[in-house]
């Protein structure tokens, strides 16, 4: 890589970072839409400022990206409440008009002047290193210099105000309650993504920042339960996005923006499919183990009915075991490895050690039986079904208070409630 | 202008062709608009439309050539697969819907943005008209894409006809079109299918940045005419269709491109909507909360002028008023309920006691029933009852008065004039 491509890759980092600690904020308040329209609507903001100086000085850019990005704030709240109409569909509204403005006005824009909608949408990153100013002696790209600085403003205003913002984001009531204007800090969060979208709009387009606004907060939120532990996480992701995505263009000599975009999708996915307390496949594993226990326990109380029926019937003969034959089949396999049951002549038997839990089954089964029975109204006919699906989870201690408050001698079909 | 006059009227063939197609598109965008609006599913539409891009990009790297079919095929596949991931994310993982949206926003696009970049790169250079894709350019419409789009049109209004009672349902109590057995999930689907399918064949026209406009603008502009669904659809689609007549054309006439000009059309409509509609605009609004205030004001008139005389047998006795009520008063004497019978004194006609003696009676039989049922203390009650007593419709006031009777706090022979007591003392500000 050459000094030029690390200036790129600074810049994208130095976008993402603060765009990704924003970002917490907006996806726990559910503003993740605002966010993406205020990236677009900023565009007549920058034009204007463009058409009325002349020039691609930073300040008055910024000042007209801000007032159209709480413009679009403001309009797009006043529609939703003055006309009823839906938020999303207020925001879109807002959005795609001002963008549409915006695209409109580039007309009056000077073609000696390389601003366009296509520009605005994914920026120019690569062209980032050649347009350089001095900081002390050192020739530093501007984009690069101008995402730093936002990018400490932001993460000074973020750590100073951490706790304003934590209680407006989980508990805007009880911040208005605390005297924390919940309006004051909704408006600084959003000029500051209008900073932030227009100090990188130049650099890495509107797209770019809407996924980094997002993409990392979303993948810190798969990740961990904690607010503080959120916006670090967040950054990194953010970082790492901005790395991998580069890395990717490079490869594939492809756009740097876009691609960083794809790699954000990219890693959130993996993300959310692997993390393991809220991952998908974490989910679904432990859904499927907890299936397989109940299938398990539905094995052994099976068998001991049957044994206490002197009944001659086969597992899959069984009612409610014949519609999941394939994990009936498993946990028959794992009960006999483990020892819980025994296979003679043909037929399943519980061993002592598949005694002991097959009675705790039953046993919770039937205490529940009794305990509805007593408190509450369901008929007799009433209380298998529900019984059979709380079995699975009373736990020892429950099931002696259950014992001390329904009775031990017989559940309310007659039959004997199994001793531990 | 002599252009747009030429555009207007349909001269020339190929100006029908872009104008038929224009408005066709924007009659079925509307109408399916209007049902994703309602069903809060507005901003679906945009992610759609965003992950066109990249589905025309492989269409073309597998087809190899600018293939129109192949591109709204690809661009078709690519929107479902985005709307599916919207839709796991939503469901499967903690992250919300709008963080879903938007990611998927960003991703789709940005992989749609690195594909075309390496296309451009590509030896043929062949730049594939792909940037057309991201503005829209109408002019370019040929009789062929008219066609489609007037396919695409049928099937969308024949589906809203067939399934326009599933589709309310869906839009208006999901829950409850579930409780009954329909299969909500699968009319989501369509539902976001139509939306699909609208979005892509739009795209060429519209651009994927703006393609949300036309399903969002025209919907949201219809539900300030109306409070049915039906017309809702309809005027949406009229709407929809208005705007992209309006847009082609200027845009054709003024050299600007398509996807904005179309936009700010509806955003016009829109406005218009938003500012003159009868009840909900914002003029009918205010005018309304004009008149309520001005109502309130000489209501409180007339209870501080019978509260100020009650202690004296002759209802028509002069009171003084004081300042705060100067505004209201005047309303009050121009509608001759009050006359001024000395420098500073009022005095109420024979018509204002009668409207004092019902504002009076709503407000004590309020209070009454705030203080005895809702128990609220009665040094709070005036106030509470003062922020009701203006709304309070007649058939309330008559069930009060009536239970209150029955409760033998009121005289048991009903008169008109009856008020009961103030349950608290009369002073101060009314």
């Amino acid at each position: 890589m050459t000094s030029g491509d690390w200036w790129v890759m600074l810049t994208a980092v130095l976008c993402a970072l603060p765009c990704s600690v924003l970002g917490c904020f907006l996806v726990l308040r559910r503003m993740s839409l605002l966010g993406d329209a205020i990236t677009h609507a900023i565009l007549p903001g920058i034009v204007l400022a463009f058409v009325l100086t002349g020039s691609r000085g930073v300040s008055p850019m910024l000042a007209g990206a801000a007032a159209a990005g709480i413009l679009t704030a403001l309009l797009s709240g006043a529609i939703n409440r003055w006309g009823k109409v839906d938020e999303g569909a207020s925001l879109g509204l807002v959005f795609s008009t001002m963008f549409a403005l915006g695209v409109v006005m580039l007309g009056w824009v000077p073609r000696t002047m390389d601003l366009d909608p296509g520009c605005v949408l994914y920026g120019i990153i690569e062209g980032v290193p050649f347009d350089t100013t001095l900081v002390l002696g050192f020739a530093v790209p501007k984009a690069a210099l101008t995402l730093g600085i936002v990018t400490i403003a932001v993460l000074a205003l973020v750590i100073v105000f951490f706790k304003e913002l934590r209680i407006v984001c989980f508990d805007p009531q009880l911040a208005t309650t605390l005297g924390i204007s919940a309006a004051v800090v909704h408006y600084a969060l959003l000029g500051s993504v209008a900073t932030t979208a227009v100090a990188s709009f130049e650099a890495v387009g509107s797209i770019l920042v809407i996924t980094m606004l997002v993409a990392p907060a979303a993948t810190a939120q798969m990740l961990t339960d904690k607010l503080g532990t959120m916006v670090v996480v967040a950054a990194i992701v953010g970082i790492l996005d901005a790395i991998v995505g580069h890395l990717l263009a490079v490869m594939l000599n492809s756009s740097v923006a876009g691609m960083m975009s794809v790699a954000a999708g990219i890693i959130f996915v993996t993300v959310a499919l692997a993390s393991p307390r809220h991952g998908v496949i974490g989910k679904i594993a432990r859904r499927a183990l907890l299936r397989l226990r109940i299938a398990e326990e539905d094995v052994l109380g099976t068998l001991y009915r049957n044994s206490e029926a002197d009944q001659r019937l086969t597992i899959t003969q069984s009612a409610s075991l014949r519609t999941r034959r394939r994990l009936v089949k498993l946990a028959v396999w794992r009960l006999t490895r483990a020892g819980q049951i025994s296979n003679s002549d043909g037929r399943l038997h519980l061993t002592e050690k598949g005694l002991v839990s097959a009675r705790s089954v039953v046993r919770s089964h039937r205490l529940w039986e009794a305990f509805l029975a007593k408190h509450s109204s369901l008929p007799l006919d009433h209380l298998h079904d529900p019984s059979e699906r709380v079995e699975h989870f009373i736990t020892a201690p429950l099931q002696e208070e259950l014992a001390r408050e329904a009775g031990e001698c017989a559940d309310p079909h007659g039959k004997a409630i199994p001793p531990r | 202008m002599n252009d747009f006059v030429r555009l207007i009227t349909l001269q020339d063939a190929n100006t029908r062709v872009v104008i038929l197609g224009s408005s066709l598109l924007g009659l079925a965008c509307g109408s399916v608009g209007a049902l994703s609006v309602l069903r809060k599913r507005a901003l679906v539409g945009d992610a759609v439309a965003h992950a066109a891009l990249p589905g025309v990009c492989v269409a073309y790297l597998v087809v190899g050539n600018r293939n129109f079919a192949a591109f709204l095929l690809g661009a078709l596949l690519f929107g479902v697969l985005c709307a599916a991931f919207i839709a796991a994310v939503r469901t499967y993982t903690r992250v919300k819907e709008d963080a879903a949206t938007a990611l998927a926003i960003g991703s789709f696009f940005g992989l749609g943005i690195a594909l075309s970049r390496m296309i451009q790169s590509q030896p043929s250079g062949n730049r594939a008209g792909l940037d057309s894709f991201i503005f829209g350019k109408a002019a370019s419409m040929v009789a062929a894409d008219a066609k489609l789009i007037s396919i695409v049109c049928a099937v969308v209004v024949l589906a809203i006809v067939l399934l326009y009672k599933e589709l309310k349902l869906l839009c208006f109590d999901r829950d409850f079109a579930q409780s009954l057995g329909w299969p909500v999930s699968r009319l989501d689907l369509v539902l976001m299918g139509l939306v699909a399918v609208c979005t892509v064949v739009g795209l060429p026209a519209v651009g994927v940045v703006l393609m949300v406009s036309l399903l969002v603008i025209p919907a949201s502009g219809a539900r300030f005419w109306t409070d049915r669904l039906g017309v809702m659809i309809i005027l949406s689609g009229l709407i929809g269709a208005i705007a992209g007549v309006l847009g082609t054309s200027i845009s054709a006439t003024a050299a600007l491109p398509t996807g904005p000009m179309v936009t700010l059309s509806a955003a016009s409509i829109f406005a218009v909507s938003f500012v003159v509609a009868p009840r909900r605009g914002i003029v009918a609004q205010v005018a309304r909360q004009r008149r309520l205030r001005r109502r309130v004001g000489i209501q409180n008139v007339l209870r501080a002028a019978y509260e100020a005389t009650e202690q004296r047998t002759d209802p028509r006795a002069t009171w003084a008023s004081s300042k705060s009520m100067h505004a209201g008063l005047r309303l009050a004497m121009k509608e001759g309920l009050v006359l001024q019978a000395d420098a500073d004194r009022y005095q109420l006609t024979r018509y204002g006691v009668e409207e004092a003696v019902k504002v009076v009676r709503a407000h004590r039989l309020w209070e009454l029933f705030l203080t005895d049922k809702a128990s609220v203390a009665i040094d709070h009650v005036d106030r509470d009852a003062d922020q009701l007593e203006h709304v309070l419709p007649r058939e309330v006031v008559e069930r009060l008065e009536a239970q209150l009777r029955g409760e033998g706090r009121l005289p048991i022979t009903p008169g008109e004039m009856d008020v009961p007591g103030s349950v608290h003392e009369i002073g101060g500000q009314p």
